[in-house]
């Protein structure tokens, strides 16, 4: 046997080590050669067409108006602002998307797994339908069947009293500010806490006794009581106001535009078919014998079904879901094509308006990152919470 | 419940019992969906056959007919799938498509992949592109901004794959290497173009990579919006093969190794023909994604199916009649996506039974 010291010294080249680090060193050289060149031509590109460089334009007045804003804002405010209409206006369309898709693609992925002959194959029609059509393609389609198709102002349709659907979007009833209001709104976030405690408590207490305490009704109630009193000892404001049919157009009550409303119902249809499939996977993929063990048991199919079965299929559901939302998140920028003024459609006005156009996309993508970036994050921490602990 | 008589096995009733009437709440979800069906079928059919226009007719037989005007569809289709591609030369973009339809019927037998079969899909793209500028053998050139319609969709599509998907087997490799600086590299390109939507990238290409270029170099619209594609679907694809890597044992690498071939040889024999079959469902759902992604390429204003048919219907004397439109082309993605999806399905099934022998 021949001692590793007797053997002749390596070359250094030939030196794993050596190489690696070569390797690493040559790659690092590439990327910032190719950065500094690309900078460089972009610096004189900017200086032949005198453009200046950096961010305090953002100050400057943006002088464009925005069709629809939560925070107020009109063309004598800043390009940041305008910035910060817009990432509200994506961040509104996302959270409202998330919630609806996940309500209808679970609603859809349990229908397709019915019993029942007719539902899963009016789920599957709807599923394969939506999932191959792009949905750029939905979304003008939305667009130009509400803004084309739909009555104009003067015969809005009526779907429930103070309710209009017509060509400028969807006109409801909001209830007069009251100063309860806020108390109202603080009482109910206090309320799911203390809903939120009683629920470990009466946990505690089932592992304990083996009692099963009652769950849903006093949970409703430390919910929903709180605000009903607040709102029953302010004087019980009723005053709602309804849109109202004058002359021209509507006044009063709250609106939703055609934009809005068409990027939403695209968004969430489409997003809503692949969460879907997520779910029927997901329970397709608990094992047969966990069900038949939960009968054993004599637990209830609906007992055994959120016990036993939802539990185990949420761990496959979470991860797909995740990157549906991160998509929805991200597809909601298809807004710019049919004029929803999110991130990217400011950004796009800024960019032609100031000519600023590596720091209009730069803030547009960084702000896409963020967002992304916390998602994941809290997707993961979720993830985490409810994984599998293996010995 | 054993005094019971046995419920008939057979049958329709039984069938009809089994899987639409068997309790109380689906009997209500049936007589639910029957209600719908009858409520939307009848109208649909005679909205888009009994009463609709087909063949060549005027606008104004259109209006006065309560059906859908295919007619419109007869008078623009050319303009629809063909884009501003000069009319007469509209045979080439076409022969083109059959090309690529003969190309993918041959790759979807799985005894035909291989070397030889790349080679033939690398001749057969040049060809198509040859096709479509001309130039060449008598053909006129038809420059790239006059590219359209279905062509310019697939095209975006297909090169932008051919093209992004060796570059992301290095991406996921480099994911995975024990060099930190490749693998942070790679990561950081990876989750930065994971983490914003395409059409950022789009208007990076559009309005950023003129900027990037040296003083006087420009290159044309539908090139950004390619290289835009291609890094978008690099990001996407490395996932993907990085998924298929992660599933291959470690036993596989350490043989290699012990059998003397280096990191190369072991990656192009060993590792990656088995980490690409097992990730190739995720690939093919990438391509179906990025097909119909690729109608994003409509904002920044080329060209593709989407904004074709859009032109299409912005000629005022047909513009009434836009749910055909959209009809037409929807159908369009759809087979192709369903025909893609299906085939993916049937790849997996494969695969589970090679594996379950």
């Amino acid at each position: 046997m021949v001692s590793p010291t007797t053997l002749a010294p390596v070359v250094f080249w030939r030196n794993q080590r050596f190489r690696l680090a070569l390797y690493q060193a040559v790659a690092l050289l590439l990327v910032i050669g190719a950065g500094a060149y690309f900078v460089s031509n972009a610096l004189a590109n900017l200086d032949e067409r005198s453009i200046r460089t950096g961010f305090g334009f953002l100050s400057r007045e943006a002088g464009f108006r925005i069709g629809e804003s939560i925070i107020p804002y009109d063309a004598s405010n800043s390009y940041g602002r305008a910035y910060v209409v817009g990432v509200l206006n994506t961040l509104r369309v996302s959270l409202l998307g998330i919630v609806l898709a996940t309500l209808i693609g679970v609603l859809v992925g349990m229908a397709r797994l019915s019993s029942n002959w007719l539902v899963v194959r009016l789920a599957s029609l709807y599923v394969e339908t939506v999932r191959n059509v792009p949905l750029l393609l939905q979304l003008f389609f939305w667009y130009t069947v509400i803004t084309g198709l739909l009555p104009s102002v003067r015969q809005a349709t009526q779907l429930l009293p103070g309710v209009y659907l017509s060509k400028s979007g969807l006109m409801f009833p909001a209830p007069v500010p009251h100063p309860g209001h806020p108390y109202m709104a603080a009482v109910f976030v206090i309320g799911c806490g203390l809903a939120w405690g009683y629920r470990g408590r009466a946990r505690r207490r089932q592992e304990a006794t083996g009692q099963v305490p009652k769950l849903l009704l006093p949970s409703l109630g430390l919910i929903l009581g709180p605000p009903l009193v607040v709102w029953l000892v302010s004087g019980a404001p009723t005053a709602l106001d309804v849109p109202v049919f004058t002359r021209f157009t509507f006044r009063g009550g709250n609106s939703i535009t055609p934009e809005f409303l068409s990027l939403l119902a695209g968004l969430v249809l489409y997003t809503a078919a692949f969460i879907a499939e997520n779910v029927r996977g997901g329970i397709q993929a608990v094992p047969r014998g966990q069900s038949e063990a939960a009968a054993a048991l004599g637990l209830r199919r609906t007992t055994a079904l959120r016990l036993v079965i939802l539990p185990q299929a949420l761990r496959i559901v979470i991860p797909p879901t995740t990157s549906q939302y991160l998509n929805l998140m991200k597809n909601s920028s298809l807004a710019v094509a049919i004029g929803y003024p999110d991130l990217v459609s400011v950004a796009n006005t800024s960019l032609n308006q100031s000519g600023q156009a590596i720091e209009c996309i730069s803030i547009m993508m960084g702000v896409y990152l963020t967002i992304s970036l916390s998602i994941s994050v809290v997707m993961n921490v979720y993830d985490r919470a409810i994984a599998l602990v293996e010995r | 419940m054993a005094a019971a008589p046995a419920p008939p096995r057979l049958g329709a009733v039984a069938w009809l019992r089994a899987n639409l009437f068997s309790n109380w709440s689906n009997t209500v979800l049936t007589l639910l969906g029957l209600f719908l069906l009858v409520r939307a079928l009848p109208p649909l059919f005679d909205w888009g056959v009994a009463h609709a226009v087909w063949g060549a007719a005027d606008p104004d037989v259109c209006k006065a007919a309560s059906g859908a005007c295919w007619a419109m569809i007869h008078e623009k289709y050319r303009l629809i799938l063909f884009g501003r591609y000069p009319y007469a030369e509209q045979w080439r973009p076409l022969l083109g498509l059959v090309l690529l339809v003969v190309m993918i019927g041959v790759s979807c037998n799985r005894n035909a992949w291989g070397l030889r079969l790349a080679e033939a899909w690398g001749a057969a793209l040049a060809a198509w592109l040859l096709l479509m500028w001309g130039g060449v053998a008598g053909l006129t050139f038809v420059p790239n901004n006059l590219w359209g319609g279905l062509p310019l969709t697939l095209i975006l599509t297909v090169i932008g794959l051919a093209i992004a998907f060796p570059l992301s087997i290095f991406l996921a490799l480099g994911r995975r290497s024990r060099m930190p600086v490749i693998r942070i590299l790679c990561r950081v390109y990876i989750e930065l173009i994971r983490g914003v939507p395409l059409i950022s990238l789009l208007f990076m290409a559009s309005f950023m990579l003129p900027l990037f270029l040296p003083t006087g170099v420009s290159i044309d619209e539908v090139l950004r919006a390619q290289v835009a594609i291609i890094l978008f679907s690099a990001a996407y694809l490395a996932e993907a093969v990085r998924g298929g890597l992660q599933a291959i044992p470690k036993g596989q690498h350490e043989a290699a190794h012990a059998l003397g071939l280096s990191y190369w040889q072991a990656q192009r024999k060993i590792i990656l023909p088995q980490a690409i079959a097992v990730a190739i469902p995720a690939i093919v759902n990438i391509f179906i994604g990025l097909f119909k992604d690729t109608s994003l390429v409509a904002i920044v204003s080329l060209t593709d199916l989407l904004l074709a048919m859009r032109q299409a219907i912005a000629d005022p004397q047909w513009r009434r009649f836009f749910v055909e439109g959209y009809v037409f082309i929807a159908l369009i993605y759809f087979v192709v996506c369903f025909f893609m999806s299906k085939y993916s399905q049937y790849l997996e099934t494969q695969f589970r039974s090679g594996q379950q022998r």
